[in-house]
C-alpha cells in the first residue's frame, strides 16, 4: 500500500511535508504582511489629515476666503464655491455626452460610427489628465483668457469616457426582453429607450456620475493652465476661478506655514467628501 | 439633383419612424463629441507643438538638452525619468499588489476581504494632490533624515565629495547613483515611492477580480492532488490569471506615465541626466506641471506642449497594449 503511494514523491513523506507545509506557512504570512503594506499609506494619509487638519477646520475655514501671504487666519471659501461650479458645469457636458455616448454604444450597435466611438472613448479614458488641461487652454484660454468655464471643460472632457463606460454597461443589464415588450406595444425606440431602458438603469448611470465626480473633484493638474486660481470668492464663471485641490496644490508647495495648514484642511475637508461619494455610489450599486 | 429634397408624405413615415430617426440624431450628434474631443485635442496640440518640432525636429525626444535660458529643448531626459519612475514604481508595486488581490480573493474571510477591497478601492480615489502633499509632509522629512544620519559617517563624507565632482562632469558610477545628495528628502527616490503607492490599488483591484474568476475546479483538481494552497495559488491560480493580471499591470503603467502633480511636487525638477537614485530629476508631466504657467517665450511653451504631445501617444500606446494583451493572453471565460 505504502510503497506503491510514494513513487511519485520518491522520498519519505514527513521530510518533504515538513517543508511544504513550512514555505505554505510563509508565503501565507508574506501575502498577509503586503496587505498591510498595501492599505497603511491610505491609513496613515488618513489620520495624518486628521490630526494636521481637523483643528483648521472651523468656521473661519468655511466662510473666510485665504489670508494674504504671512498673515494668518482665513479660510477656503472661494475654493468650495469654485470647486461646486466647475464640478456643476464640467457635469452638464459630462453628463449630457457621457450618457448619450453610452445609449448610443448599447442601444445601436450596428451603427457603421459605432467601433470608433467605442475605440476614441477607451482613447480619452488614458489620457491624462494635465494633457486635457493643454487642450483645454489651447481652447479656450488662448482666446478667452483663465476662467472657470475653460477648467469645467477640462473636467468634463475627463468625466466623458468614465460616464461613456458606465451608461454603456448598466443599459446593457437591461433584458432584451423589456426593451421587446415595450416595442411589441407599438411605442417607437426612442420612447422604449427614454422611458423604459433609461428608468430602468438609472440607478446605475447615477453610480457612474457619482465616481466620476468623485474622480474629477480631486484633479488640480488639469485646472492649473484654466480655471488658474482665484484668491478671492468668484461667481462668474468666465474669470479665473480657484478650487480644492488647486489651493492644495499652491498651499502644500507654498513656504508660509498658515498656507500650508489650509492645504492640509483642504485636503481633509477634499477626501472626505470623495470617500463620502466614492462609498455611496458603492452601495448604491451593491443594493442594485 | 435637379429637385429639392421633400420630405416623404407621412403615409409612408409613419410618426414613430421619423421621431426615431430625430432622437437617433440627437443621440449620434452628442456622441460625436466624443470622436470631437479627441481631434480637438490632437490637432491644439499639435498645432501647439509644431514651433517647436519644426525647429528641432524629431530630434527633441532624442535630444538631451533642456535650457529655456540658450533657446535649447530636447525631451530626452524627461522621458527618460518618465520611464524610470514608472517602471520603477511598477516593479516595486507589482508583487504587493499581487500578494494584496491573493489575500482579499483566496485567504481572508468575507468579514475581512470586503473592508480590505473597500480600504484598496479608497486607495485609488485618493486625489494626486493629497499624495503629493502627504509625501512633501511626512515622507520627504524621513527621507531627509536618513540622508543626514548617512553623513555622520566621516568615510562617507569623503565619498560624496568624490561623487559630488564625478557628478559635476555630468558621471556617475553604480556606488554614487546610491549616495544621497537632497537633504529635504525630494528627488527621484520620494517620487518612485510614492507612484508606487499610487498605483498599487489600480493593479490589486484588476488583479483581484481576475484571481476571483479562476474556476473552481481549477483549485478543486490542485487540492485533490494533495497541494497545499500555497502550491494551489502558484501553480493553478496565478498561471490562469497571468494574462488578466498582466493587463492590470499595462494600465497601472498607463497610469504612473500620466501621474502629475504628486510627482511634479516631490522629484526635485531638475531636468540633469539623472545621477543619482537620491538627487533631482523630472518627468514629461511634471515639467508640463512645474514650467508651462511661466514659459513666457514662444519655444519654451511649444515645447513643453511638444512634452504634452508625447505624452498623449505613449498613454494612448500604453493602454492599446493593454486591451492587445487583455484581449488576446486571457483564457476563455474570464473577461
Amino acid at each position: 500500500m505504502t510503497a506503491q503511494s510514494t513513487p511519485l514523491s520518491g522520498r519519505p513523506r514527513p521530510r518533504l511535508s515538513a517543508a511544504r507545509r513550512l514555505r505554505n506557512l510563509l508565503m501565507g504570512v508574506l501575502i498577509a504582511l503586503s496587505t498591510v503594506v498595501v492599505v497603511a499609506p491610505l491609513l496613515l494619509i488618513f489620520f495624518y489629515l486628521l490630526r494636521e487638519g481637523l483643528g483648521a477646520m472651523n468656521l473661519e475655514f468655511f466662510t473666510r476666503t485665504p489670508a494674504p501671504e504671512g498673515e494668518t487666519g482665513g479660510g477656503l471659501l472661494n475654493a468650495i464655491l469654485g470647486s461646486l461650479q466647475m464640478l456643476a458645469m464640467a457635469s452638464v457636458l459630462g453628463v449630457g455626452v457621457g450618457v448619450a455616448g453610452g445609449i448610443f454604444l448599447a442601444e445601436y450597435p450596428r451603427h457603421p460610427l459605432m467601433p470608433t466611438v467605442r475605440m476614441l472613448s477607451d482613447v480619452l479614458a488614458g489620457i491624462p489628465a494635465i494633457v486635457m488641461g493643454l487642450v483645454a487652454y489651447g481652447l479656450i484660454v488662448l482666446q478667452f483668457g483663465f476662467s472657470g468655464l475653460a477648467g469645467a471643460v477640462a473636467l468634463g472632457f475627463l468625466m466623458i469616457p468614465i460616464v461613456v463606460r458606465t451608461t454603456e454597461e448598466v443599459l446593457k443589464l437591461v433584458p432584451v426582453t423589456v426593451r421587446e415588450a415595450g416595442l411589441s406595444l407599438g411605442l417607437p425606440q426612442w420612447l422604449v429607450i427614454l422611458r423604459i431602458v433609461l428608468p430602468a438603469a438609472a440607478g446605475g448611470i447615477i453610480t457612474g456620475v457619482m465616481l466620476a465626480l468623485a474622480r474629477v473633484a480631486g484633479e488640480a493638474a488639469p485646472l492649473l493652465f484654466t480655471a488658474f486660481g482665484n484668491p478671492l470668492v468668484n461667481l462668474d464663471p468666465t474669470k479665473p476661478m480657484s478650487a480644492l485641490p488647486l489651493e492644495i496644490y499652491r498651499g502644500a508647495t507654498s513656504a508660509y506655514d498658515e498656507n500650508q495648514r489650509l492645504a492640509k484642511a483642504g485636503a481633509l475637508l477634499l477626501i472626505l467628501i470623495i470617500f463620502a461619494t466614492s462609498l455611496l455610489a458603492r452601495r448604491a450599486s451593491r443594493r442594485r | 439633383m435637379n429637385e429639392p429634397v421633400r420630405p416623404r408624405p407621412l403615409t409612408r413615415a409613419p410618426l414613430s419612424a421619423r421621431s426615431d430617426r430625430t432622437f437617433q440624431g440627437l443621440i449620434l450628434a452628442l456622441a460625436s463629441v466624443i470622436v470631437l474631443v479627441f481631434v480637438l485635442s490632437v490637432y491644439q496640440l499639435g498645432r501647439e507643438s509644431w514651433p517647436a518640432l519644426r525647429e528641432f525636429g524629431l530630434s527633441f525626444y532624442t535630444e538631451r538638452t533642456w535650457n529655456p535660458v540658450s533657446g535649447q529643448f530636447g525631451a530626452a531626459q524627461m522621458l527618460i525619468g518618465t520611464l524610470v519612475t514608472s517602471l520603477a514604481a511598477l516593479v516595486l508595486s507589482v508583487p504587493l499588489a499581487v500578494a494584496s488581490a491573493l489575500f482579499v480573493a483566496e485567504y481572508a474571510p468575507k468579514w475581512l476581504a470586503n473592508p480590505v477591497g473597500y480600504l484598496i478601492e479608497l486607495l485609488a480615489a485618493v486625489p494626486s494632490v493629497v499624495y503629493g502633499l502627504w509625501a512633501l509632509f511626512v515622507i520627504a522629512p524621513i527621507l531627509g533624515r536618513w540622508q543626514q544620519g548617512f553623513f555622520a559617517d566621516p568615510a562617507n563624507v569623503a565619498l560624496y565629495t568624490r561623487c559630488q565632482d564625478l557628478w559635476n562632469s555630468g558621471q556617475t558610477t553604480l556606488q554614487c547613483f546610491f549616495v544621497p545628495s537632497a537633504f529635504d528628502g525630494r528627488g527621484l527616490a520620494l517620487a518612485i515611492i510614492i507612484l508606487t503607492v499610487m498605483i498599487l490599488p489600480y493593479t490589486a483591484s484588476v488583479a483581484r477580480d481576475v484571481i476571483r474568476l479562476v474556476p473552481a475546479d481549477q483549485r478543486e483538481a490542485m487540492y485533490a492532488l494533495g497541494a497545499t494552497k500555497w502550491e494551489v495559488i502558484s501553480r493553478a491560480i496565478l498561471p490562469y490569471a497571468r494574462a488578466g493580471i498582466l493587463g492590470g499591470v499595462i494600465l497601472a503603467l498607463g497610469r504612473a506615465l500620466g501621474e502629475t502633480l504628486a510627482v511634479a511636487m516631490v522629484i526635485g525638477d531638475s531636468q540633469e541626466i539623472i545621477k543619482s537614485l537620491w538627487g533631482g530629476a523630472s518627468t514629461m508631466a511634471s515639467v508640463i506641471a512645474n514650467q508651462f504657467g511661466d514659459a513666457q517665450e514662444r519655444l519654451h511653451r511649444s515645447s513643453v506642449v511638444a512634452l504634452g504631445l508625447g505624452l498623449f501617444f505613449l498613454s494612448v500606446a500604453v493602454n492599446f497594449l493593454a486591451r492587445v494583451v487583455i484581449a488576446r493572453l486571457t483564457p476563455k471565460g474570464i473577461q
